[in-house]
């Protein structure tokens, strides 16, 4: 059995100052790195012989609209079945700069999973062989996940949020 | 007939070759509401006469934004929502969501509770799992295996209806707990269930499993290596076919599942006869546990005691300020939820059932992305049907189980 202790420290023998943020919510490690070394550590974790984190299990992204220069994030959950393992990794991008590389080579399943956070957030996937909406209509001219876009209609003037408990 | 090559085994005719047509491709399309695809969603094959040369898929037909609605609703009502996800098991979604939840609040479900969701669980992937291989058999054009199965789906949604009021769309069990304790008639139905789901069950096997043609409709269609499954994110029977024992109830325990005694059905060559037999065997499998819970259901409470997520009693409401209390700001949504980050994942009828919840403290979820496991599997289909011919691609989409409502979500 791994343990978080061993990826974390193997992580940043490897990655240095490029990994950061560790955190343990209810025991998943969870770790941040930055846009440049993202697919060196998915790779390097898929590869390495001690780790075998080779099962991509989900892919979204987040929206923090509030946190100047890290406003999205992109979150990897990844799972070694051999050692069962869990680990979450983070990447926060800027909204003026949202790029980054893509994981299809790696994992096919990254396919769709990076479609559906392009269709929802934006985010480009850099490399992406076919980067374009897969659960809205292709006309969409907006990114509805995205914070700014509240569910109902804001003019509306009849319901008054706050007796409404939201 | 002399003139006709016939594919050695295959006993079908061997393509004649006809020079002027080589190489001319028809586009085919099948869905977005076509019988056979038993959901919303297109599939626009290129067909070199009958066989696929490729093909691309639309989806998002019956896309609802679940995950938005989700930021605007306190956690007991988006329950609602994943009834609606995988509507084959509603159950499963309901009660994983539910987990999702109590992970986040600290809450401990008492045990008689888990082993009850355990039991209903258990019969929802039966449920899943009968309609799946039921479905495999009319695609393939034996209606009367279907026919057997429905009356025993029918009494598994008898007994849902037993224990929560609904049939379809469960919304079964409470934040901490069921909503009620298990009725003797809920009981009685059970046990009736136990003893008459074999013998159609076994009806069903004996006409299917060495069924001559249904086996040469069904091997070697659509097989996919583990290797290529994994890199596609298969979970659940569709991995296990392939030869992967990935089983979330065996590797991250939930609800006393380690409670339990039971083997995991793995398959070798990720086919569809591959897929339909470790269904049936799983569906054994989860018969063996609702038994095991049924007979050591434990005694006690079943509902946590978790005054703040779960409502009173009503008749408490009535007498007592705290209850009325409680069950004022329950259901006006107003409980804060701790600052926090979870992922739970439940073994769902079709594979791992993820549920990423991310909250700010607030009343409602800041983020809630569902791991929905048709969405991620359900790119492999071209891959899994090229060369093969269109009805091949019929049975290997009603082989995965795609799921429309669980695809889209």
């Amino acid at each position: 059995m791994l343990s978080n202790q061993e990826v974390a420290e193997e992580l940043v023998k490897k990655f240095g100052d490029d990994v950061y943020d560790f955190e343990e919510p209810y025991g998943l490690l969870t770790l941040t790195t930055t846009r440049e070394q993202i697919l060196p550590m998915l790779n390097y974790l898929f590869h390495s012989e001690k780790f075998r984190i080779n099962f991509l299990t989900d892919l979204t992204g987040i929206h923090y609209p509030d946190e100047p220069g890290r406003e999205f994030a992109v979150v990897y959950h990844l799972h070694s079945l051999t050692q069962n393992f869990r680990v979450r990794i983070k990447v926060f991008l800027a909204e003026a700069d949202l790029h980054i590389p893509t994981a299809t080579e790696l994992y096919n399943c990254a396919n769709w999973m990076e479609r559906e956070t392009y269709d929802f957030f934006g985010i480009i996937f850099d490399g992406h062989p076919n980067l374009t909406r897969i659960l809205n209509i292709e006309e969409m001219d907006y990114f509805p996940m995205r914070r700014q876009y509240p569910l109902e209609d804001a003019t509306r003037e009849d319901k008054i949020d706050a007796l409404f408990g939201r | 007939m002399a003139d006709i090559d016939l594919i050695p085994q295959k006993n079908v005719p061997a393509r004649i070759g006809q020079p002027e047509l080589v190489g001319e491709l028809t586009t085919l399309n099948l869905g977005p509401t076509h019988p056979a695809t038993h959901g919303i969603f297109q599939n626009i094959l290129q067909m070199d006469g009958e066989t696929i040369v490729s093909g691309e898929q639309t989806i998002g037909y019956i896309h609802r934004a679940f995950e938005k609605i989700a930021e605007r609703r306190p956690f007991y009502q988006i329950t609602t929502l994943t009834d609606r996800m995988n509507y084959c098991s509603s159950p499963i979604n309901n009660f994983g969501w539910l987990m999702t939840v109590e992970k986040l609040l600290g809450v401990e479900v008492p045990k008689r509770a888990q082993y009850i969701r355990v039991i209903m669980m258990e019969l929802a992937r039966i449920s899943d799992h009968l309609i799946c291989n039921g479905i495999l058999g009319v695609d393939s054009g034996a209606y009367s295996g279907f026919l057997y199965l429905m009356q025993k789906r029918e009494e598994i949604y008898e007994i849902y209806e037993e224990v929560c009021g609904a049939r379809l769309t469960t919304n079964m069990g409470r934040l901490g707990g069921m909503e009620r304790d298990l009725s003797n008639e809920a009981i009685r139905k059970l046990r009736e269930f136990i003893k008459t789901f074999p013998p159609v069950l076994r009806e069903f096997e004996n006409l299917f499993n060495r069924n001559r043609i249904f086996m040469d409709r069904t091997i070697n269609v659509g097989p996919i290596t583990a290797e290529r499954a994994l890199s596609y994110g298969f979970t659940g029977p569709n991995l296990r076919a392939a030869g992967v024992d990935y089983d979330v109830r065996v590797m991250n325990p939930y609800s006393s599942y380690e409670d339990f005694e039971f083997s995991i059905p793995v398959g070798q060559s990720g086919d569809t006869y591959d897929r339909f037999m470790v269904r049936g065997e799983e569906m054994w499998q989860s018969f063996g546990i609702v038994q095991q819970a049924l007979e050591n259901l434990p005694e006690g409470p079943y509902y946590a005691d978790a005054p703040e997520y779960y409502l009173p009693p009503k008749k408490e409401v009535y007498r007592n300020m705290e209850a009325l209390i409680y069950h004022f700001k329950i259901v006006m949504g107003e409980i804060d939820a701790p600052v926090g980050e979870v992922y739970h994942a439940v073994e769902g009828g079709n594979g791992e059932l993820g549920f990423y919840l991310i909250s700010d403290g607030g009343r409602t979820p800041y983020r809630l992305h569902f791991r929905r496991p048709s969405f991620i599997y359900y790119q492999a289909y071209p891959e899994m049907c090229k060369g093969g011919t269109l009805s091949d691609a019929i049975l290997i989409m009603s082989s995965l189980n795609v799921i429309a409502g669980e695809l889209d979500a």
